[in-house]
């Protein structure tokens, strides 16, 4: 699973639209980074269980399509986009529940997907597709240390220190941006995939492209809308989102007057006093 | 993100110049293969984009991968263990990413798994890698060894080894021998053929050789017995994998420290011959030199592109007497300068590509049909230019990558002497570069027929015939004025070498380097006329181009036979 995101790290000053939201024009459209992290996993995977494959599973609109191409470039096999206005306004529950919906069709042995993205950071889809689906999840994924018969043995990076777990497969892995980079895009790729296409695409495509397409089947990117998948209509888009936006404010961090602290009984014992006093605590 | 194929427009110009539609086709044989491979193009626009997408790519893994690793790989360089190299850490890093691109086989036939790229784009990804890491271009360039076995080995051997190298296998030339550097006739390495064992097998030692530990080698050896010329040397392979050879040391460099530089002991090492035997030297190293040295026009000009940006960026950064030293006309100046002749090596580096692309096309069909005789008189037209262009890049993208090198160091001051900054390790990089695959003074050698045989002159007359704007009819104009006189230089060492023979070896260098100017001047003009950002660079370069011509005219026109004695005096000298 990956996301197409707003670049937000090389944010401009029209990164923000009067209203407080993304300016999504202003800022151009990437693969989220840490699901190239992820991305790099599976392929690893592939490589090494002979005869398994990489396929992509993005929401978003047509563009994204982009990121399917993008991860074919690095060795996926091809993806599905899962694209319908009914869709729109989802937040991490409605997300998940279409994904997961989604998934159910396409089937999977193991499910992979960035951390968090980048332009929400809530890390809550993955988990949450997990749990719709009533799989396994091993969340903050570093490694697959090992591939067995029915599970897989994966570090995890966790704050101070990492785990090693084992999980039975069918699971969702949540990956970490201390996993391996990204590999390069690779020119035969490139050149073999470019032509790959969603069917809306196809449409508006020339005539060589169409004609492709029509003969290699490797090129047909999948789309899915709302109708191909069997779900619940009002559990996805708006209606399926209970998260509503109150209000989007900006913070400025004002350095005020810094207090050093040692680790010492006493002045964690002070410290704790002086947040509860503040209501920071408790 | 950086990446260093988009953030130089340059490239991209030069990508699109307007015989890339000629090159393409004659590459893509009509585009034959289109269905055959799912990589192959549908068409021209198709191959072009291709071409800029994997420059693309390229140019993210020199920024993302390669200069990063740069530093690091200077420091650490590579060692000898138990007879084998190993590279640096960051190179073999470097070839991982290379790898896991497909970057390979770039410029051979799909047939052996090879990209079938222009050897314009191949030029192109050279200058990137040496912009990123100069040494590491070494190590990558060296895939062209293939080419010249796809030229002249047989099929089973291409079938075997244009694969592999496609596949990643690294290559090496084995030419220099420690009593064979210029002088590649004097090479002793022998080859024995073994009724035996039904191999040819080398016995020798080979010295200076970069990357000597690669999986293929091109061994120059020799196969007659008795011989001491270039007439007994052949042309082998040697695949690492059947043993026989070992390095015996590395040496210790100036520059370029993460290549390898081996000396290696070949003991019964089995090889195969490559084409006819006599043949080594006269014919297949020559093609291979040749190549090797566009390549280091290319590694030169991605030198002069680093150096350039790191004058440029501390020029901005250095603050003196309360103003960013940029604005000092004085350093401003050299900066111009030194973009001037960047754009200018560049401008030849592909214009010398364009011409050699199109001769080795022509010979490559050549083997498949037999040629219309239009054809055969644009093959014969081009391969002249290829060989009158080739030296005249190696000399002119080398010497400035050191002098803009040079300048580097002199605009970071101080600071520029010191470990801290990468202009240190560009300036030892440099160096090598006007030395190997033929000195500057060879380099002439190669270059000065062309002067005197009206090569450069023909094609300086089409270059005043082509269509400029109007900004830029001056610097034609001026151009014109120029080539007269130095038509004037060239018939006085004419004549007066006709009694003096060493006379025309006297001035040999001043009359190519003044045929170069003009020429780079005329490509530059005819870049500011399709491109105005372009302009500054011609009218600079033209100045640069004028003040040479006219101190070496002063030179060469008050010159007489005499003055052939001020070389032999040093003779006696020592």
């Amino acid at each position: 699973m990956a996301k197409q995101v707003p670049d937000t790290r090389n944010v401009g000053k029209d990164a923000m639209t009067a209203e407080g939201t993304v300016n999504r024009a202003a800022l151009p459209a990437i693969f989220n980074p840490e699901d190239l992290n992820a991305l790099e996993l599976a392929l690893r995977l592939k490589e090494e269980c002979a005869g398994s494959t990489v396929y992509i599973l993005t929401m978003g609109p047509q563009r994204a399509a982009d990121i399917i191409r993008d991860a074919m470039f690095r060795g996926a096999d091809g993806g599905y986009l899962l694209s319908d206005r009914k869709f729109a306004g989802s937040d991490t529950l409605a997300t998940s529940y279409a994904l997961s919906c989604a998934l159910r069709q396409i089937g999977a042995d193991v499910i992979i997907a960035g951390r968090q993205a980048i332009d929400g950071d809530t890390a809550q889809v993955g988990p949450q597709v997990a749990e719709k689906m009533g799989l396994p999840q091993v969340t903050y994924a570093e490694e697959i240390v090992q591939v067995k018969e029915s599970s897989l043995v994966v570090r995890r990076r966790l704050d101070r220190g990492v785990e090693t777990v084992e999980c039975p497969i069918p699971a969702v892995l949540t990956v970490n941006s201390s996993a391996p980079e990204i590999r390069p895009q690779n020119a035969r790729l490139v050149m073999k995939y470019k032509w790959a296409m969603i069917p809306s695409e196809v449409a508006a495509a020339s005539e060589v492209a169409q004609r492709l397409v029509e003969e290699r089947d490797y090129l047909r990117i999948v789309e899915m809308t709302a109708a191909d998948i069997v779900c619940d209509e009002q559990q996805l888009g708006l209606s399926g989102s209970p998260t509503k936006v109150k209000k989007i404010e900006n913070v400025v961090f004002q350095s005020k007057e810094a207090k050093c602290l040692t680790a010492s009984d006493e002045d964690i014992a002070s410290l704790m006093v002086e947040l509860i006093a503040s209501h920071t605590l408790g | 993100m950086a990446n260093f194929f988009l953030d130089n427009k340059d490239l991209k110009y030069h990508l699109s110049h307007p015989l890339m539609r000629k090159i393409v086709e004659l590459k893509e044989r009509g585009f034959a293969e289109k269905d055959l491979y799912d990589y192959a193009p549908q068409n021209f626009e198709d191959a072009m984009d291709s071409y800029q997408r994997v420059m693309e790519i390229i140019g993210q893994v020199c920024a993302d991968v390669i200069a990063p690793n740069a530093e690091g790989v200077d420091k650490e360089g590579p060692r000898v263990e138990n007879d084998r190299v190993i590279y640096a850490s960051g190179t073999a890093e470097n070839m991982k990413a290379v790898n896991a691109a497909g970057l390979s086989g770039l410029t051979l036939p799909r047939r052996f798994k090879g990209l079938n790229f222009p050897l314009l784009c191949f030029v192109m990804a050279n200058e990137m890698v040496a912009r990123a890491d100069a040494s590491f271009e070494n190590i990558w360039g060296l895939q062209d060894c293939a080419e010249t076995l796809n030229e002249f080995a047989s099929e089973e051997q291409k079938m075997k080894y244009l694969t592999w190298v496609s596949e990643g296998a690294t290559c090496a030339m084995d030419l220099t021998e420690p009593d064979a550097g210029s002088d590649l006739g004097a090479v002793m390495l022998k080859a024995t053929w073994s009724e035996e064992r039904q191999t040819w097998l080398l016995n020798g030692v080979k010295r200076f050789i970069t990357n000597g530990d690669g999986d293929v080698s091109l061994v120059l050896a020799r196969t007659e017995e008795g011989t001491t010329d270039a007439r007994g040397l052949s042309m082998l392979v040697y695949d690492k994998r059947n043993g026989g050879m070992k390095v015996r040391r590395i040496e210790n460099k100036l520059g370029i420290k993460g290549s390898p530089t081996c000396e290696l002991v070949f003991t019964d090492a089995p090889a195969e011959l490559v084409g006819d035997r006599r043949m080594g030297l006269i014919k297949y190293v020559m093609s291979l030199m040749n190549a090797a040295r566009l390549g280091i026009g290319a590694q030169s000009v991605g030198l002069c592109e680093a150096a350039y940006r790191e004058a440029l960026k501390y020029a901005h950064e250095r603050q003196q007497f309360g103003k960013d030293i940029i604005k000092f006309p004085a350093v401003a100046e050299m900066l111009t300068n030194m973009r001037a002749r960047l754009r200018g090596a560049r401008a030849l580096l592909y214009e010398t590509s364009r011409f050699v692309e199109i001769y080795k096309q022509y010979t490559h069909i050549s083997h498949e049909r037999s040629l219309e005789a239009e054809e055969r008189q644009e093959m014969k037209f081009y391969n002249r230019l290829a060989d009158g262009f080739t030296p005249l890049v190696k000399l002119f993208a080398s010497e400035y990558a050191n002098s803009l090198a040079y300048d580097a160091i002199q605009i970071h001051g101080g600071s520029g002497f010191m470990k801290d900054y990468a202009c240190e390790r560009l300036y030892r990089d440099a160096r090598i570069l006007n030395i190997y695959e033929g000195t500057s003074q060879l380099q002439v050698v190669a270059a000065i027929n062309g002067v005197t045989k009206g090569t450069f002159m023909e094609q300086i007359s089409r270059y005043e015939e082509l269509c400029y704007s109007e900004a830029m009819q001056p610097i034609v104009e001026q151009m014109k004025a120029l080539r007269t006189r130095v038509e004037a230089m060239v018939a006085h060492v004419e004549v007066v070498s006709k009694d003096a023979p060493q006379f025309k070896d006297f001035h040999a260098r001043r009359l190519v380097e003044s045929v170069g100017h003009i020429i780079i001047t005329c490509l530059l003009a005819q870049q500011a006329s399709e491109v105005e950002e372009y302009a500054s660079d011609a009218k600079v370069y033209a100045k640069l181009a004028e003040a040479y011509i006219v101190g070496a005219e002063a030179y060469v026109l008050n010159s007489t036979a005499d003055d052939v004695a001020l070389i032999s005096e040093v003779h006696d000298q020592f």
